[in-house]
């Protein structure tokens, strides 16, 4: 909502402090402005002048040379070329120095060999309008030299408040108004217009039938209406806005556009009620019918566009088709203009779901429909036809001829009981009944009897938000101020809400990750993917159609941005949701999961020596690192699960958790990464994120061994048919219970091997509890083990 | 068995040359002149295997062994003169020690979980409990048991992701109270930090999913007053001892009073600068004491209890912690800005 300082102050003119102030103050009332506008900061220079001579130009037939009085004392030369400059009369001049909306500067200058120093200036180079015929003619009388910007009121600000959506009437400079002024709504007033005074319009009752001056009006749906008031006024003359009209007009953003339309704007913005002016030659009848439109029917708005309507689509009517869009928006069929002599005045209330539902189809929010949707005063309608006839008839003439007041459901106020005890108990101070009262009195609630308990407190018909006993608590707390409420933390008991076991598991899983120098990363879950995947109804785009059922792929898009910004050591991490369609199709489900991408150097480049990259004994070695975190976690060559779409075949590992798998990893294939040709192998994992951390309480603490251990390494030559772990599953079945622990230290293949076969070295440990390791031991066990590689898988020694 | 000897000498010949390179100081070279040659050390331990071999093995593996001693010895004298040299010259040994050291890899958390995690700290002392909510939810969870008719202009302040009919994105953290209510009964602190979910493109402020964080605590008795004690409290911890904390009326549909927090600029200190539009105060919170209606669609008794609720945006909090000036840069996961930030 846009106010109008100047505006806001001719309705309180108790209002104090600057248009920040003002912000400020609102702020804290429940209303902060966006922003404050300077209005007329680019034109502060300008002033007012008196053209004292004209003289033809010797040079130029389309030029004048002028004297002019711009109250320096000294009469200035001024070359215009302005057809209606006329000697004696006051217009507004830019003198060498001052700039104009645009940057222009204004220099000395010299037009076909005459000096001119300054500019009279046209309404357009003032950016007050479009008028450029010629100069903007000032009807008044200032003393030469005054500022035009403080003469004209052109010294205002704009405050850009933001409304919240529950509170209606401060769409409205008159809701602003109670608001801010220091007495509430005491000190609000209406001004007469200028040139103009009250007009009575007399409204004639009525239920959903009226007449007014032989128009016939009827609501034919009650719910959609359940108040209509018309005026007709015949005789008007429509014309373009005077300047304090179109200036306050122009303060709020709005385009003047002629004086009938821009009095029924003027009146919306000054008590929020919005209002429709018809071209009474234009309705058909002339009849008014409140009524649904027929399915499918089109309609041209205002706005010159074609509109295709809905039965549930409440309309205005004439005698034989639809003239607006109830609360939307008018026709064209009926627009008032140039030709236009009686107008037919619509201040109407229409249901705000209704107005909403059509507003929201036709993608057409209006300021009228906005107000609507929000909830508009029924009590203040009859005061904003009698204001809007009383500013037609002051700014374009005519007299109000006929009236009616359509009203079959009569608004009742609401009654809402308030206990000071309930006050005390949110708010945790107690108020006395006669200061909550005086709080809400300043607002417009009144209250019966300030020393009942409960209050009975009567809700004006402009906060239908307030509904309920702890509404009021707010009014009451928003009024006094948050501020003069303490702080006061008091004594409270702890929750037994256990966290949720995730938030352990995840700590777990980062701590991982972040050890082997991984970089968490965010992204956002949607996916291009259909297969199996959640859709939404709305998406933003196509590549964001659905629900992501897997991490790794918004992982690698990242991987991509890196590489494509000259980044080529990447480690990054995630844990996030998944997302899975119900078997039942009914709301879909969340997994939760954790996934790594990488690629590059081991670690930071060193001036020792290159850096090792990371390869897929990283992966594994990250892999079996995650695994521990699961119950009888483990890794295993094979698929990647989730990952096989995007892993190269024979690069993979599964995860796998009490035998079922539950992630997976492996070297990313080409076609699933768009990489740089210097960019390192990319690897990927993910998996299902465990339910709850390992349980540590089962561990017990195995006592440290006394003796010392004794090792022997095993050259071996092993076909290629056997993988290792099958040796080192047959050395430890082998080797006797003295075997502490085995694992290989070394690969070799090439020259010096048989073809066929790899050399693998093992190292073994043997202790025993209760003495030292002979060498005797060793050599026995030793030879067991040889024996049984050779029978089981082909082994030798090498 | 004569391979795998020399292999090991090989090896403790390397192990031993780098370690010698990386001598820092005198006391190093004469502790690995003791590990590697000394008389229980790890050449004598392979040289002691020297039995097992047969006669004509023992001379090969003999002579690497002598090789690799020789080696060694001369390794580290030569270490033990740069020392000694160094130390009597008083100059700079001749390992030029402003090289650089060997460094790892770091981790980092992403700068918005940190936030999380710091704010969830704070409110864990304060009696807070973490848990977490769905990000699917219906429409019944995410509006109509907040207190908020999906036909209302109050819901227009969340551009929703549908799913199916009545199935939607949260659009904020806050159905999360209602769930926890449903489950549990009074007293509940918890705090729900999650994703949610906005309609809107990417721009420098905006994002079609973002972090929030939800804070609810019920009980007999809550007031306004410990409602603006809590979080200026939080706020002075997260923020600074001096960080002020101002409280605006304003609406949310499931608390009432509603109220904006602000915190004083922490880039002015509330002069006005550019990064709070020259108010010196930045808005953090959205929050208020829980709306009696919230209560009754979860079957508390609303005469009985009160309670305060709030919601932030770790995101934001971030973007003003860092002066990150777009929003876009939380989500590309540029390494060079994480590890920034981390
Ligand atoms: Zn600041």
């Amino acid at each position: 909502m846009n106010i109008s300082y100047r505006w806001l102050k001719s309705l309180v003119p108790t209002l104090e402090g600057s248009p920040r102030e003002l912000a400020e103050r609102l702020a804290m009332l429940g209303a902060p402005v966006d922003e404050v506008v300077d209005l007329g900061a680019e034109i502060g220079g300008v002033l007012i002048a008196r053209v004292t001579e004209v003289r033809p130009h010797p040079n130029a037939d389309k030029l004048r040379v002028c004297t002019v009085d711009a109250g320096t004392g000294e009469p200035l030369q001024v070359v215009c070329g302005a057809p209606n400059v006329e000697a004696g009369r006051l217009y507004p001049f830019a003198p060498v120095g001052a700039t104009l909306p645009g940057g222009l500067q204004i220099k000395t200058a010299r037009l076909r060999g005459e000096a001119s120093e300054g500019m009279l200036c046209s309404a357009r180079e003032l950016g007050l309008g479009r008028d450029h015929a010629g100069l903007m003619t000032l009807a008044g009388e200032w003393a030469p030299g005054t500022s035009f910007r403080d003469a004209l009121g052109l010294d205002d600000a704009r405050l850009v408040v933001d409304v919240t959506p529950n509170r209606s009437e401060l769409l409205s400079h008159v809701g602003i108004a109670r608001e801010a002024a220091p007495g509430g709504r005491a000190d609000v007033r209406l001004p007469d217009f200028p040139g103009g005074s009250a007009v009575s319009v007399d409204a004639k009752p009525a239920a959903e039938n009226g007449e007014a001056a032989g128009v016939r009006l009827s609501i034919e749906d009650v719910d959609g209406c359940p108040r209509y008031l018309a005026a007709v006024i015949r005789g008007v003359r429509v014309a373009p806005s005077p300047e304090w009209l179109a200036t306050r007009l122009r303060a709020v953003g709005l385009r003047p556009i002629n004086n009938v339309v821009d009095s029924t704007n003027y009146v919306l913005h000054e008590l929020g009620q919005p209002l429709h002016a018809f071209d009474l030659a234009k309705l058909a009848g002339p009849e008014i019918r409140v009524c649904r439109a027929a399915a499918g029917e089109t309609f041209v708005t205002l706005d010159g566009v074609e509109r295709t309507l809905e039965a549930t689509d409440l309309m205005i009517a004439d005698g034989e088709r639809s003239v607006a869009i109830a609360g939307v928006m008018g026709g064209q069929n009926s627009e008032v203009g140039d030709g236009t002599t009686d107008v037919l005045l619509e201040c109407a209330l229409f249901d705000a779901r209704s107005v909403r539902k059509t507003s929201r189809r036709l993608g057409l929010s209006t300021d009228a429909s906005y107000r609507f949707e929000r909830g508009v005063d029924p009590e203040g309608m009859p005061l904003a036809l009698a204001r809007v006839a009383a500013l037609i008839v002051a700014v374009a003439g005519g007299a109000v001829v006929g009236a009616v007041d359509l009203n079959p459901r009569p608004f009742r106020r609401r009654v809402v009981e308030l206990r000071p005890e309930r006050v005390a108990k949110v708010l945790g101070v107690a108020l006395p009944g006669a200061e909550i009262a005086a709080l809400l009195d300043a607002i417009g609630f009144e209250v019966e009897d300030a020393g009942a308990s409960p209050l009975r407190v009567s809700v004006p018909g402009y906060r239908p938000d307030v509904e309920g006993e702890i509404d009021l608590v707010e009014e009451v707390a928003r009024r006094r101020g948050y501020d003069s409420f303490p702080e006061a933390l008091g004594p409270f008991r702890p929750t037994e809400i256990p966290q949720d076991p995730s938030v352990a598991v995840e700590r777990k899983v980062r701590d991982v990750f972040l050890r082997w120098g991984f970089l968490e990363a965010r992204t956002a879950a949607f996916s291009p993917v259909a297969e199996n995947a959640v859709p939404l109804l709305n998406p933003l785009s196509q590549e964001e159609g659905f629900l992501r059922t897997t991490l790794a792929p918004g992982l690698l898009r990242r991987v991509e941005h890196n590489f494509a910004h000259g980044v080529r050591d990447v480690r990054l991490f995630q844990v996030g949701t998944v997302f899975f369609p119900a078997a039942d199709g009914g709301v879909p489900r969340e997994e939760l999961r954790l996934a790594a991408v990488f690629s590059g150097a081991s670690r930071p480049p060193h001036w020792s020596g290159p850096a090792p990259a990371l390869d897929t004994w990283d992966l594994k070695g990250l892999l079996d690192e995650v695994a521990r975190l699961f119950p009888a976690g483990s890794v295993q060559p094979g698929g990647a699960w989730d990952l096989d779409a995007v892993t190269a075949e024979g690069e993979r590992f599964a995860l796998l958790s009490d035998g079922s798998v539950v992630g997976g990893g492996g070297a990313v294939d080409a076609k699933s990464i768009d990489a740089p040709a210097w960019a390192g192998t990319v690897y990927a994992l993910e998996a299902r994120l465990p339910e709850r951390v390992p349980d540590v309480r089962g561990v017990k603490y195995a006592a440290l061994p006394t003796f010392p251990a004794s090792e022997r390494d095993l050259a071996l030559l092993v076909p290629d048919s056997v993988p290792s772990a099958d040796v080192e599953t047959a050395v430890r079945e082998s080797a006797g219970a003295l075997l502490e622990a085995v694992f290989p230290f070394d690969l070799y293949a090439g020259k010096g091997v048989p073809e066929g076969t790899r050399s693998v070295g093992f190292r073994l440990r043997f202790r025993a509890a209760d003495r030292t390791v002979t060498d005797a031991d060793v050599d026995q066990a030793a030879d067991r083990v040889l024996r049984a590689l050779e029978e089981r898988h082909g082994v030798r020694r090498r | 068995m004569v391979e795998e000897l020399i292999a090991q000498l090989r090896a403790l010949e390397g192990e031993g040359r780098e370690a010698v390179a990386g001598a820092g100081a005198a006391a190093d070279v004469e502790r690995l002149r003791v590990d590697l040659l000394g008389r229980k050390g790890r050449l004598t331990g392979v040289l002691r295997r020297l039995g097992e071999l047969s006669a004509e093995e023992k001379p090969v593996v003999g002579a690497e062994a002598n090789r690799v001693k020789g080696e060694l010895s001369a390794l580290l004298d030569e270490r033990d003169a740069a020392f000694a040299s160094a130390a009597a010259s008083g100059g700079v040994p001749r390992v030029d020690l402003t090289l650089p050291g060997r460094a790892r890899w770091r981790g980092g958390l992403h700068p918005v979980t940190q936030v999380v995690d710091e704010i969830c700290e704070i409110f864990h002392d304060l009696g807070f409990a973490r848990v977490r909510g769905p990000e699917v939810e219906t429409a019944e969870y995410n509006f109509t048991r907040l207190n908020t008719p999906l036909d209302h202009p109050a819901a227009d302040m969340h551009d929703t992701f549908y799913l199916q009919d009545g199935v939607v994105l949260r659009t904020h953290t806050s159905p999360a109270q209602a769930r926890v209510m449903e489950m549990f009964q009074p007293p509940v602190r918890v705090v729900v930090p999650g994703v949610v979910y906005r309609r809107d493109p990417f721009d420098a402020s905006h994002a079609p999913a973002f972090e929030q964080l939800e804070g609810l605590a019920v009980d007999e008795g809550i007031t306004f007053a410990d409602f603006k004690a809590t979080i200026s409290s939080f706020v002075r911890r997260f923020f600074g001892p001096g960080a002020k904390t101002r409280f605006r009326p304003s609406y949310f549909p499931f608390t009432e009073p509603s109220a904006e927090v602000d915190v004083s600029c922490r880039i002015c200190g509330g002069t006005g600068c550019s990064a709070c539009k020259g108010t010196g105060w930045m808005e953090i919170m959205g929050s208020g004491m829980v709306h009696p209606r919230v209560f009754e669609n979860v079957g508390y008794d609303p005469e009985r209890y009160t309670g305060f609720a709030f919601g932030m945006g770790p995101g934001r909090i971030a973007m003003q912690r860092y002066g990150i000036p777009d929003i876009r840069l939380l989500y590309e996961n540029d390494v060079r800005f994480l590890e920034q930030l981390s």
